[in-house]
């Protein structure tokens, strides 16, 4: 399963962003994961917490945010939820000239750190 | 109020960066990459072996790279074209990733080369996820894999630019309701082209190839609904939160290479930014004459490499 890559990229990212910010231990580390990204939450958490051993993630949370799918139809302005399984027929018009609002995230939105203010940005103050 | 550090780093950043680079560089030496991607047994081997022969009669440039597991078997078929092909063992990784690609690009494309085509790890979920630095993405299958497929696997066929059946000849002993198939593709990816083929019968061949040059000459691809970028959420947005880029990942370089699927050795650059790929995957070269130092390190089924030429 892929969720095992995804997992290793989130946890150098993360530890990239530790090293760039001084930071030595994460708590927690907040993921949105779109309905259409393909990617598995459960299969994530449990490939994170092979992941995450021996980094500065270690013992840490993943709190996934699933984000649904949702559309939006050029032709008749309606928004509808794309749902599962998936279908990007416009519910009002019944029309395909449609845009995805929603559904593919894939991304590290925060993280937790143990050390320090909780959310000193990198700029400035050292925790 | 978060009481956190917002960061917005896009999970793939890297290998979407990697891909990019890659396509530029390609575009610039006037190669296009098309990546194909279907479960295991779809057709994709004969199909691609009917294709690049095609192109071989046309006298077009073209080249394949097809990943496995673990066997060559792939290979060996593609290589009756007679155009080069590579082998590329994952070693049980579900997928290929760019930086992947390009390390087996690197000193084996010929200059040239008009086509590259790529057939994925016979999977339908996590190659869909991983952007090869490809210009036309197709998703197959055959007949017998039922009308709904496209509903299950609506990352692989919802991205593609480009959707093919294969095995046609047995769509009237599979009962294949065609009807059904197009409109549920229509639900995940309205509006991209269905080519209808049978490496077996031969129908068809050959249009995968147009689509492909036609591609190499300029054409647009179909652009997929799925592939929108989402508009941005925050959930937690606080006036301390660091302001990262999407896809950047603090301005290290985002072309390091992963030996994935290996938890126990992966040996993570953690940031040091300079570029290197221990991935994990083989790469073989068929078709031409073999280069020592293409030789993989594992040990690999007997193959007489020399016989393919
Ligand atoms: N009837 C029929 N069988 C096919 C066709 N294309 C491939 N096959 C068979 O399907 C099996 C899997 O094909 P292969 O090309 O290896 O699939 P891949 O795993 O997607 O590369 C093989 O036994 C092929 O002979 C076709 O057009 N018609
Ligand atoms: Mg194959
Ligand atoms: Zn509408």
């Amino acid at each position: 399963m892929h969720e095992m890559s995804v997992a290793l990229a989130l946890v150098d990212q993360v530890a990239e962003a530790a090293r760039a910010d001084g930071r030595e231990r994460a708590l927690a580390v907040h993921v949105q994961i779109g309905e259409l990204a393909g990617v598995v939450g459960d299969a994530l958490d449990f490939a994170f917490e092979l992941a995450r051993e021996g980094t500065p993630l270690e013992g840490a949370r993943l709190v996934v945010e699933t984000v649904p799918a949702r559309a939006r139809c050029r032709d008749c302005a309606g928004e509808f939820a794309v749902g599962a399984p998936p279908d990007l027929t416009c519910r009002g018009c019944g029309g395909t000239n449609v845009e995805l609002l929603s559904g593919r995230e894939l991304r590290i939105t925060a993280v937790e750190w143990a050390d320090g203010p909780a959310y000193a940005a990198s700029a400035g103050q050292k925790g | 109020m978060c009481r956190t550090h917002e960061l917005r780093l896009a999970l793939l950043a890297r290998n979407d960066g990697s891909a990019t680079e890659l396509r530029e560089e390609l575009a610039a030496r006037g190669t296009v990459v098309v990546n194909l991607l279907s479960s295991p047994g779809s057709g994709k081997t004969a199909l691609l072996e009917a294709e690049l022969t095609r192109a071989r009669e046309r006298g077009l440039a073209v080249a394949a790279l097809t990943a496995d597991l673990a066997t060559e078997n792939d290979a060996t078929r593609l290589a009756r074209s007679g155009v080069p092909v590579k082998q590329v063992l994952t070693d049980g990784l579900c997928h290929l990733e760019a930086s992947m690609l390009r390390g087996q690009l690197d000193g084996w494309l010929p200059d040239g080369t008009r086509l590259v085509f790529v057939e994925n790890v016979g999977n339908l979920v996590c190659p869909a996820s991983y952007d090869l630095g490809e210009r036309l993405r197709v998703a197959l299958m055959s007949v017998t894999e039922g009308e709904d497929k496209p509903l299950k696997y609506p990352t692989a066929f919802g991205l593609a630019n480009l959707v093919v059946v294969t095995k046609a000849d047995l769509a009237a002993a599979a009962e294949f309701d065609e009807a059904a198939f197009l409109l549920n593709v229509r639900r995940v990816n309205p509006g991209v082209e269905v080519l209808f083929t049978s490496a077996r019968k031969g129908q068809g061949v050959g249009e995968l190839l147009d689509r492909a040059v036609a591609v190499a000459e300029g054409a647009e691809p179909h652009r997929p609904v799925m592939a929108d970028e989402p508009v941005q959420h925050t959930g937690c947005t606080d006036a301390h939160g660091d302001e990262h880029d999407d896809g950047q990942g603090h301005g290290h370089s985002r072309d390091h290479g992963h030996g994935h699927g290996h938890s126990h050795d992966h040996t993570h650059d953690r940031g040091d930014g300079h570029r290197h790929s221990h991935g994990r995957t083989n790469g073989r070269e068929h078709g031409q004459e073999t280069d020592p130092v293409a030789a993989p390190s594992r040990p690999r089924p007997n193959l007489a490499v020399g016989e393919l030429s």
